[in-house]
């Protein structure tokens, strides 16, 4: 009975690894069509130079390093809220950690590009590593810039090994189904994984270790990345609430995403029996504390500005509020606020739809408030003859657009080659729970029942372990 | 190496194996150590899943990070030192920016030394055939003996089926 069950199990996660269907050739092709359209517009931007953006003094900052920010903080999603819900030992986070987790590997990769890109001339970018060159030109380790390159390193080698390792048993699991060439590349992945008490208490030693290191490290890249602009005397730039401010919005706009891809997982695998209501209601209550949490900080951050009435800080806040930049600031409140508070707040409008819709608002707001912090600020410096405006071209635009769809694809193709949920936590999950909650499906509520307690919490719907 | 195991589809039959084992293995001249299980899922509310539990992983960790945060503090002072830059009556090498390489250092270390320590206590990667047997990844239990006296087989199987299992296998397979 149990080993059916657990075949099931088996089944429904690993089909998509054996089976392609349309859905993903057609997600593939689209979203690869757009990757390599901004491929080639870097192509065409490293031949002609960044002169093809449009940039222009004052505003030497717009799109690429709006893009590092967003991507960076949208890597929040993953590891650290794994993190945290590991330690927290919170059951119904079984399915969730591993869709979380890949988040935060991409789109701190994507990010990571974008300083590279700004470079203009990239491959010089080695120049930044910190190794011995012929012309002594060291690392500026003052420099807010190396901090970065330091802190995205750490947590992106932390990130792909929290994701990495409890991967191992998944692979296990894959070789022992696989036939073929794919036996042999999954049997090499899974580096001789058996499954001993020995190997499965490491793992898990590991696992919390890991969980322990990387909440920290993840608060400080943001807070590293808030520091690009905050030790800069620039105007409202200069602020010591930055370092809180970004970690919040790259919190509130990480779990925005993550519902996102949960919800397109959840539609393109049919995943609809392990990615349940309940786990769109804990995230979407999570969405609205951190909504809350970013309103606060905006709140704060313009309030004190507004009484200081410091000329130069005025004239930024006055270009948000009633000036140029006005329509992308107020569209940004209504997607980070207006839309999202009622969606979020009101149980009966906290379904799957309701979240997916208050997520989608909160990513286009975060975009706009990661470009509102960045030009406004540059173009109004403190000296008004030298007040510059800034618009994008395509180059920038279609640039942008990779980044989502490289994103997509990456993403598309991580569940095409790895179980996107943890079968090995799910069923370690289902044993030992208080009780199944009664709006599990049937399948969920049937789930093995071995060992311990005999109750089964199936690791898809209960508070706790 | 070769093995004798039966498969169990629930950690009590499991657990009746094991028993069994340990009280028979004078009698059938094997040792504890001798005895293998293996799962597809940690079985840590069973007595025989917790086995094993002593490890110094978070110490090793703690030490690793002590030595990243050195590195990373020498690396930086060191570097501002040895090719100072115009300050402005500044400090050459200053604590609070120097702080923040050590800290991410610190992190770094601790996090490939936890990484370094799991694959060499859990023995990965591992690419010499050991005991497996991929009906495991069903939800069977393998409990079986590893190189058990010729003399004793009989009896094992007889165990071992006595157990719960409905077949005892060998490893490696006998065709």
């Amino acid at each position: 009975m149990e080993t059916k069950q657990t075949t099931q199990i088996n089944d429904d996660l690993l089909r998509p690894l054996f089976r392609t269907t349309w859905r993903f050739y057609c997600g593939a092709i689209i979203c690869g069509a757009v990757v390599a359209a901004a491929m080639a517009a870097f192509g065409y931007q490293v031949w002609n130079g960044i002169g093809v953006w449009g940039i222009d003094r004052p505003v030497f900052w717009a799109f690429d390093i709006t893009n590092f920010v967003f991507w960076i903080g949208i890597s929040h999603a993953g590891t650290l809220i794994s993190a945290i819900l590991r330690l927290a030992n919170a059951t119904w986070r079984r399915p969730v950690t591993r869709c979380a987790e890949v988040i935060t590997v991409f789109a701190l990769s994507i990010g990571g590009i974008f300083p590279v890109v700004h470079l203009g001339r990239p491959w010089l970018a080695f120049w930044l590593f910190p190794y011995r060159s012929e012309r002594e030109i060291w690392p500026q380790f003052r420099s807010p810039l190396m901090w970065d390159f330091f802190a995205i390193g750490t947590y992106l080698t932390g990130s792909i090994t929290f994701l990495l390792l409890p991967i191992i048993p998944d692979w296990a699991l894959v070789r022992d189904k696989a036939a073929g060439w794919r036996k042999g590349i999954y049997s090499m992945l899974a580096m001789g994984w058996r499954g001993t008490p020995r190997q499965w208490h490491r793992i898990e030693s590991a696992m919390h270790i890991m969980a322990v290191a990387i909440i920290p490290v993840a608060v400080s890249v943001h807070t590293i990345v808030s520091w690009d602009f905050a030790m800069a005397p620039v105007p409202m730039w200069h602020s010591t609430i930055f370092g809180p401010y970004f970690v919040a919005g790259a919190i509130f706009s990480g779990i925005a995403g993550l519902i996102l891809a949960m919800a397109i997982l959840r539609k393109l695998l049919h995943l609809e029996e392990y990615l349940l209501p309940v786990h769109f209601d804990n995230l979407g209550k999570l969405l609205l504390m951190m909504s809350l949490l970013w309103f606060y900080f905006v709140f704060a951050e313009r309030l004190t500005t507004w009484y200081g009435n410091e000329s130069s800080e005025m004239a930024v806040f006055w270009q948000t509020q009633r000036g140029s930049f006005a329509p992308l600031f107020w569209a940004m409140v209504v997607c980070n606020s207006v839309i999202p508070f009622p969606l979020l707040a009101i149980k009966k409008l906290r379904t799957i739809s309701g979240t997916v819709i208050a997520s989608a608002t909160i990513v286009v707001g975060m975009w706009l408030e990661r470009f509102l912090i960045i030009v406004p600020s540059l173009s109004h410096k403190y000296l008004p003859y030298a007040w510059g405006t800034y618009r994008p071209t395509w180059v920038e635009i279609t640039l942008t657009a990779g980044t989502f769809a490289a994103m997509a694809l990456f993403y598309l193709l991580f569940a095409k080659f790895v179980p996107i949920i943890s079968i090995w936590e799910l069923k370690a999950g289902m044993r030992g729970a208080p009780a199944v909650p009664s709006a599990l499906p049937a399948r969920a509520r049937s789930l093995p029942m071995t060992g311990g307690p005999m109750t089964a919490d199936a690791g898809l719907g209960a508070t706790n372990d | 190496m070769i093995a004798v195991y039966g498969l169990y589809p629930d950690p009590d039959s499991a657990e009746r194996a094991l028993d069994s084992l340990r009280r028979a293995r004078a009698e059938l001249g094997f040792a504890l150590r001798d005895i293998a299980i293996i799962s597809s899922e940690p079985f840590e509310e069973n007595r025989w899943g917790r086995g094993d539990h002593q490890t110094i992983m978070p110490w090793l960790a703690a030490l690793g990070g002590a030595l990243g945060g050195f590195t990373g503090f020498e690396f930086a002072s060191f570097t501002q030192n040895a090719y100072p830059l115009a300050t402005g009556g500044m400090p050459l090498a200053p604590l609070w920016t120097n702080g923040i390489i050590t800290y991410e250092l610190t992190m770094l270390g601790a996090i490939l030394t936890t990484l370094v320590t799991l694959a060499v206590s859990a023995r990965l990667p591992n690419p010499r055939a050991k005991l497996y047997d991929p009906e495991v990844s069903d939800g069977n239990i393998l409990v079986g003996v590893i190189d058990p006296p010729d003399r004793s087989r009989p009896a094992l199987t007889k165990l071992l089926l006595d157990a719960g299992t409905a077949r005892v296998k060998e490893f490696p397979p006998r065709f």
